[in-house]
């Protein structure tokens, strides 16, 4: 049945405050979701202030000085640092948290406190590392690759200028540009209530982007697998992914290609 | 994120995402809440444009009003596209939000029963008086 409140052992507390500033004038409070599987407690909020002259301008810069000089415990994914892993999506805000890229998210953009959460609604493995193993595999589900079963050609399959514009968008914004942060479907509500079944945004925008590519030979057998109440239609419009895409891409326009796509083919 | 068939024993990962495959269906659904809601539009429109207009009739005067060809036959379609909009709607929302299969089954059918009795109890109020 509805569960309305938090089961106990995940009602998030008050934890340590770490004052690093060191009297600094430009500083800044990070209040940081923290949680250990290894030891029994609730999780909690850290509260670390940090000299801004010491680390660069995005919250993942923080996020790293913290880890670096102040308290090394502090867990996250990170790589690149340039946006285009998507391993440092967390929910980061002023108050309220959107789903981003901490690494091109700056740091004055806010201008009070800023609280950093892992991904909402998603499995925690340690602080604000999400368990990704589900959606994972459900981009494995839609077979992400290209599907023919013409003979392989002597050279590139070609693509006209027009056909690739639909993958790649006229604006360098298109599906294929999804970074697989997964930012949009842990946004999502229907992806929070139903992730066992929905599919979600950043899985359904991969799934797009091989139904429209003019090279793949499957797309009747890709919207076969699609066409299923939960897989597609748990998707009721609420545009959440679109609105907090780190990489200003529109899962949700993607969907609604689906969605036409399926009663075109009727 | 608590995965229904967690409770089935080991699975991969792949095998939960795949689970019972796809159902095959969902346009249909998706269709008739658009076609309904595009119905829906001028007959609302039509139902309380009516409503306002009859403000103080007597029983009389709403029997005759409502025995009237157009209106009785505009009433029916009313009835039709909004309990069939509702019946469509009502259900999204057991299967966003009731996780317990079997009350969400009970529910399901419970919906459907319901507007269906309720639809045709309207349909036949209508055609008793306008006919």
């Amino acid at each position: 049945m509805a569960e309305f409140a938090l089961p106990q052992n995940s009602k998030v507390q008050k934890g340590k405050t770490i004052d690093a500033a060191n009297g600094a004038t430009r500083k800044k409070t990070f209040k940081v979701y923290r949680w250990d599987p290894d030891d029994d407690r609730n999780p909690r909020m850290d509260e670390y202030t940090i000299d801004l002259d010491k680390c660069g301008p995005m919250v993942l810069d923080a996020l790293l000085h913290i880890k670096n000089d102040i308290d090394q415990t502090l867990t996250l994914r990170r790589s690149c640092r340039e946006g285009i892993c998507g391993s440092c999506a967390m929910n980061i805000g002023s108050g309220k948290g959107t789903n981003t890229l901490a690494c091109t998210q700056a740091i004055d953009e806010f201008k009070g406190d800023i609280t950093v959460r892992p991904l909402p609604h998603m499995p925690v493995v340690k602080d604000l590392v999400p368990d990704l193993n589900h959606v994972y595999a459900q981009y494995t589900s839609i077979e992400p690759w290209l599907k023919t079963d013409s003979p392989a050609p002597n050279r590139e399959r070609l693509q006209s200028e027009e056909d690739s514009t639909v993958l790649n968008g006229s604006d360098g914004n298109g599906p294929a540009a999804c970074i697989l942060c997964f930012c949009c479907s842990t946004s999502c509500p229907s992806y929070w209530w139903n992730a066992d079944r929905f599919l979600g945004p950043a899985i359904l925008l991969q799934a797009y982007r091989w139904i429209a590519d003019s090279r793949d030979e499957a797309t009747g057998e890709r919207l076969d697998q699609l066409e299923d109440p939960f897989r597609l239609y748990r998707c009721h419009t609420i545009m959440n992914c679109t609105n907090t895409c780190p990489k200003g891409l529109n899962p949700a326009k993607a969907i609604a290609e689906i969605k036409k796509l399926m009663a075109v083919r009727r | 994120m608590k995965l229904k068939w967690d409770s089935e024993g080991i699975k991969s990962p792949l095998a939960r995402a795949r689970g019972l495959g796809s159902a095959h269906e969902g346009a249909d659904h998706w269709m008739k809440q658009r076609i309904t809601a595009i119905a829906n539009i001028p007959l609302v429109i039509w139902f309380v444009f009516s409503v306002v207009s009859l403000r103080g009739a007597s029983h009389a005067e709403f029997t005759q009003w409502l025995a009237q060809p157009v209106n009785a036959v505009l009433a029916i379609l009313f009835i039709v596209s909004t309990f069939s909009h509702a019946v469509l709607g009502a259900r999204v929302v057991v299967e966003d939000y009731i996780h317990n299969e079997w009350f969400k089954v009970f529910k399901l059918i419970g919906i459907k029963l319901f507007f269906v009795a309720l639809g045709v109890a309207c349909v036949f109020s209508i055609l008793k008086i306008a006919l």
